[in-house]
């Protein structure tokens, strides 16, 4: 980010850190929001997102949890039809499927069930993703299996920006509301712009303008995405980074625009392949951009497999700027 | 509050006609079946009907209640109208869910009745949530939550059990232990089959009680709600019931024995409280046959008003799966 010169130095702060002042300013805003999940007071939050806040706030806000995914998901559920506006922790997707029933079975559910007497304004956040050598248990992008579930709004925040100002709009939202945080995003320092105060959670957004391919990512890909396009870059293709920020309603409209004027499409997300987001978003250009395409859309995916652990294997089944930019070259014709 | 139950005339009149305004719905919920007015799946609560209206008299309006995908007792007792729930039954747009959610999904905003939910052991985070809720907005009320004895099998029993006493949130935990889930017994499934006394593994105070004495139910929930109430704990009542009827409309019952039922039948809460009535000479013959038509009566009303009920057009169909706002 570039910084006026002689000017005061903007702090950098980390990913982690932006989080973390989304959550306390939310709480000082509003005596129904609170967090709980597990280990997110006294040990500080096992990203340590949450690191100093339950002194600040108080343990009744900042609440630490027993190891009952179901049960304190379920009862963040129900304290929100009960009128509070929670914040549930799960310490990571992978841990989340012991609380998948009550996420989709009630919290998703209960609107439309009910005839819409009941609203559920429920936020959840969630690590994701791999890249920390922590192995099959803890490393998966589900992220894409929630985004499958009507009455879910699932958002992604890859920026600073985001990750500090997507926490206020989610809670001030009537629906229940699932946050990925990507682990490989928690140390990344960058600084926040001073002027934006809050951010949507309903439209994508153009990372980088480019005319000859557009390249959709979200999450923890953002990053190599954007590295990618710099190499592409350098060969003389320009490449549009779309970051798609909210996977559930999916903004159809700025990938449609982009494509329109760049005719060409690769698609990267650490989901697997088979059935999944990336799938969805290939399915929605062709249904309504078919026209537009000069090649076919290509993916980048994870791996097949359960995440390894070690380095070289979980590296190896992750997307990497090579593939992207080789996908993308593969796509533009030479000069 | 009252610390004891008045058994005066007039209430145990009450109690009685509250348990076949239950009785006989489902009765006649069951021919509208046969006649496939009512479709999906329908579990009626035949037998159990003391459980329901004994717990519910112990609320007051501003407590909530989480039951199961057998939930016509619970809201018919809660005072959910009988023409709303019929509706509901039919699938009709002036049902309590617009007909979304039919006999296993019964909501109502307007007595805190959050579901009726179909997954065994779903309703209890939930009930631990809506109890967290009232306590941090410093409201005075209770969560009933009721679940089988197939619930129990599930961890999500242990969790809330847990989380409840560990938060002394005012959660009634009301087991309705009617022998069977579906159609496994509770002795091949829970390695303790008392049921009652894994509340002490969550230091959780409660009872067991006859739940085929209408009488009792309500005296062990008044007892248990008042000390729920008061000192912020959450208790466990376990109701020792059973159900007449099969699992659903799609049981043959191969998992019990014709003897078994017989023997349950004898302790039927509707015949028990009338016989007893009867004895003691606090309701004749008449005044029972009284109650009967006021009910058969407001059956009729319902299903007609179920009948002449219109359907949800088909182009809400995606309606309130997003919300625009949180109804007030």
């Amino acid at each position: 980010m570039s910084q006026s010169a002689g000017g005061p130095q903007p702090r950098r702060i980390t990913y982690r850190e932006a989080c973390k002042q989304g959550i306390r300013s939310a709480i000082l805003a509003d005596p129904r929001v609170f967090l709980m999940g597990e280990d997110v007071a006294r040990y500080g939050g096992c990203y340590a997102v949450t690191k100093g806040l339950s002194e600040e706030l108080g343990e009744d806000r900042i609440r630490d949890t027993p190891l009952s995914e179901a049960g304190y998901v379920g009862a963040g559920i129900g304290a929100a039809i009960a009128g509070m506006r929670p914040i549930v922790e799960i310490m990571t997707v992978n841990f989340s499927l012991l609380a998948a029933d009550q996420i989709v079975n009630n919290a998703a559910s209960i609107s439309h069930m009910s005839g819409g007497q009941f609203a559920v304004p429920v936020v959840i956040r969630m690590a994701t993703g791999a890249g920390r050598q922590l192995a099959a248990q803890h490393s998966h992008s589900l992220e894409g299996w929630y985004a499958h579930i009507p009455g879910l709004k699932v958002l992604a925040p890859a920026t600073h920006e985001d990750a500090r100002f997507m926490l206020q709009p989610a809670l001030d939202d009537p629906n229940p509301v699932l946050i990925f945080e990507h682990v490989m995003l928690y140390n990344r320092e960058d600084v926040l712009d001073q002027a934006v105060t809050g951010v949507d959670i309903t439209s994508a957004k153009v990372m980088r303008p480019g005319s000859d391919v557009t390249l959709i990512t979200y999450g923890g890909s953002l990053f190599k995405t954007l590295e990618a396009a710099e190499t592409l870059h350098a060969e003389g293709i320009e490449a549009e980074v779309i970051d798609l920020r909210v996977l559930r309603p999916l903004d159809t409209p700025a990938l449609l625009t982009s494509v329109a004027r760049t005719h060409r499409a690769v698609i990267v997300d650490e989901g697997w392949r088979s059935g999944s987001l990336s799938a969805e978003i290939a399915a929605r250009l062709a249904e309504a951009a078919f026209f537009d395409l000069d090649a076919p859309i290509r993916r980048i995916c994870s791996a097949e497999v359960p995440i390894p652990y070690a380095a070289q294997m979980e590296q190896a089944a992750l997307p990497q700027p090579a593939a992207i930019v080789a996908a993308a070259r593969g796509l533009v014709p030479s000069r | 509050m009252n610390d004891k139950v008045h058994l005066d005339r007039a209430h145990l009149r009450h109690l009685l006609t509250a348990m076949l305004r239950i009785r006989r719905f489902e009765e006649k919920c069951f021919e509208l079946y046969q006649g496939e007015k009512i479709r999906g799946f329908m579990h009626l609560y035949d037998g159990e009907e003391a459980v329901s209206v004994g717990v519910v008299e112990t609320l007051r309006p501003e407590d909530a209640i989480v039951a199961t995908y057998r939930d016509h007792g619970q809201a018919l007792a809660r005072g959910i109208g009988m023409n709303k729930l019929m509706a509901e039954m039919y699938g009709k747009l002036e049902g309590c869910c617009r007909g979304r959610g039919g006999s296993m999904h019964v909501f109502d905003a307007a007595t805190r009745f959050y579901g009726g939910n179909a997954i065994v052991g779903g309703g209890l985070p939930l009930a631990v949530g809506t109890a967290l809720g009232d306590k941090m907005l410093k409201r005075n009320s209770v969560t009933a939550c009721f679940f089988g004895d197939g619930a129990v099998d599930e961890g999500s029993f242990h969790e809330s059990m847990n989380l409840a006493s560990l938060w002394k949130l005012p959660v009634l935990f009301v087991c309705e232990n009617n022998l069977y889930s579906m159609g496994m017994a509770v002795e091949r499934a829970e390695a303790d089959t008392d049921i009652g006394h894994k509340g002490v593994a969550y230091h959780m105070p409660g009872e067991v009680v006859d739940g085929m004495d209408v009488v009792a139910v309500e005296a062990a929930s008044h007892r248990l709600v008042a000390q729920v109430r008061e000192s912020r704990v959450p208790c466990l009542l376990e109701c020792r019931t059973y159900r007449f009827r099969a699992h659903s409309m799609f049981d043959a019952q191969l998992y019990r024995q014709r003897a078994e039922l017989e023997t349950w039948r004898q302790r039927d809460p509707i015949l028990r409280l009338q016989a007893w009535l009867g004895e003691t000479g606090m309701l004749h013959a008449e005044e029972i046959e009284r109650i009967e038509a006021e009910v058969a009566a407001e059956i009729d009303a319902a299903i007609a008003f179920a009948e002449a009920g219109t359907l949800e057009d088909v182009k809400d169909l995606e309606r309130f799966t997003i919300m625009d706002r949180v109804p007030q």
